[in-house]
């Protein structure tokens, strides 16, 4: 079965969804991501959804659990690059995603991601 | 059984006659009085239909499908009075105003024969009442798309995105928020976020009328949705009545609000660590000093 690459950099953990997510592909990804945090003792995770097309509300759930699964192991998780048809399904499942971190691009999600490595704290990616 | 009168006979024995008697009958009706439409180009419209009624009222029983052609001839028809302005009485008239002429002809060829004459004026009323629903239906249906292709122009128009400085946009909405229009400005923010790559989306509502539950719940769906996407959502412009009202009615907007746009564009220029600088002054404020 595929599975979705999970790369370290630095302290934080890079994912890259670029197939469409069926719902044992998510499961996998969970399983795998805790394990890697527990693992690498990451601090952040960004995950970027720029190729994702199509959601549903498992999907989005699953995005809402890793997140909280993440923050016990003390990890930020930030979702990147949602498109614009994305946010409004997820709005309109009543999803809105509210403990999940978000940021326009990878960009400023790593930005996001590092400013809090350094003890910035607030975290809310403003630039200081 | 009486013998059936013959349609096609009356109509080119009196040809002219028709046409000009019914002329004559648009003319009483006011037809052309408003300028509208030229006696020559009406004439010609005339002619052209007399030409496909004729086969019409010789061969189609009373129900059968209207002939293609003479269909599509009304419906043009029909169209084209629509956007000249004609009143739909005006329009369903130039196909009745043919009955009165017919009928003068038919008790011309067939004196004294009384039960022919009653048949065939039956029949041919029939078949003009159809064509006359004909132009006033499709009469009615371009009026209905002249006035869907409004409101989707003023839906365009109504929910501009503009930018205010790098990474801050500015919805400036004005009138009444439906979920039709939600779903507008919805799509138009996300997609000018990704544009603009923008980090701070202001939402204001000084020209929203009024604001109830339905409203409230749909500006908290779009500052979901951009939140969602990376971007922080400021709403400004709530006046104060609207305040009281959302108050009273227990709506909350759980966002960051601004009373004005001019406040929340300070804020944003802030979170992004711009600043403002006087320069008739010599020292350099943070925006939040020159408010």
């Amino acid at each position: 079965m595929d599975r979705i690459p999970i790369l370290k950099m630095g302290d934080a953990l890079l994912i890259t969804i670029q197939v469409d997510m069926h719902d044992r592909l998510a499961l996998a990804l969970e399983e795998d991501l805790t394990a890697k945090i527990a693992a690498t003792k990451a601090k952040g995770v960004l995950i970027d959804i720029s190729s994702l097309e199509i959601v549903d509300s498992f999907i989005g759930r699953m995005l809402d659990n890793i997140a909280a699964v993440s923050r016990m192991l003390d990890a930020d998780t930030v979702v990147v690059g949602m498109r614009p048809a994305v946010a409004i399904t997820l709005v309109e499942l009543g999803l809105s995603l509210t403990g999940v971190k978000t940021a326009l691009n990878v960009e400023r999600g790593m930005l996001m991601i590092q400013n809090r490595l350094r003890g910035l704290g607030d975290f809310s990616g403003r630039r200081s | 059984m009486a013998v059936a009168a013959d349609w096609a006979g009356v109509i080119s024995r009196h040809h002219d006659e028709i046409i000009k008697g019914w002329l004559q009958q648009l003319r009483d009706d006011g037809t052309l009085q408003t300028g509208r439409i030229k006696d020559a180009e009406l004439e010609g419209e005339c002619r052209r239909m007399l030409a496909l009624v004729g086969p019409e009222l010789a061969h189609g029983a009373a129900h059968s499908p209207l002939g293609g052609e003479l269909r599509d001839m009304l419906v043009a028809l029909s169209r084209s009075r629509a956007l000249q302005g004609f009143t739909p009485s005006e329009t369903s008239n130039f196909v009745l105003g043919l009955k009165l002429p017919l009928f003068g002809a038919i008790g011309v060829d067939y004196p004294d024969q009384a039960d022919v004459i009653a048949g065939a004026t039956i029949e041919a009323t029939r078949k003009l009442d159809r064509l006359a629903l004909l132009t006033i239906e499709s009469f009615q249906k371009s009026r209905e798309e002249v006035i869907i292709r409004q409101q989707r122009e003023i839906a365009e128009l109504s929910t501009p995105v503009v930018k205010l400085w790098d990474g801050i946009l500015a919805l400036p909405l004005i009138g009444t928020l439906d979920s039709e229009r939600t779903q507008v400005v919805m799509e138009n923010m996300l997609q000018s976020i990704v544009e603009h790559s923008a980090e701070i989306a202001i939402i204001d509502i000084t020209g929203v009328p009024t604001v109830d539950t339905l409203v409230a719940q749909h500006l908290l769906k779009t500052v979901a949705a951009a939140r969602l996407m990376g971007a922080d959502c400021i709403v400004s412009g709530i006046r104060p009545q609207i305040a009281q009202t959302m108050v009273h009615l227990g709506v909350e907007l759980n966002v960051i609000s601004k009373a004005s746009l001019a406040d929340a564009l300070a804020l944003a220029l802030q979170r992004i660590g711009k600043r403002v600088v006087d320069t008739a002054g010599a020292t350099a404020a943070p925006v939040e000093f020159l408010r």
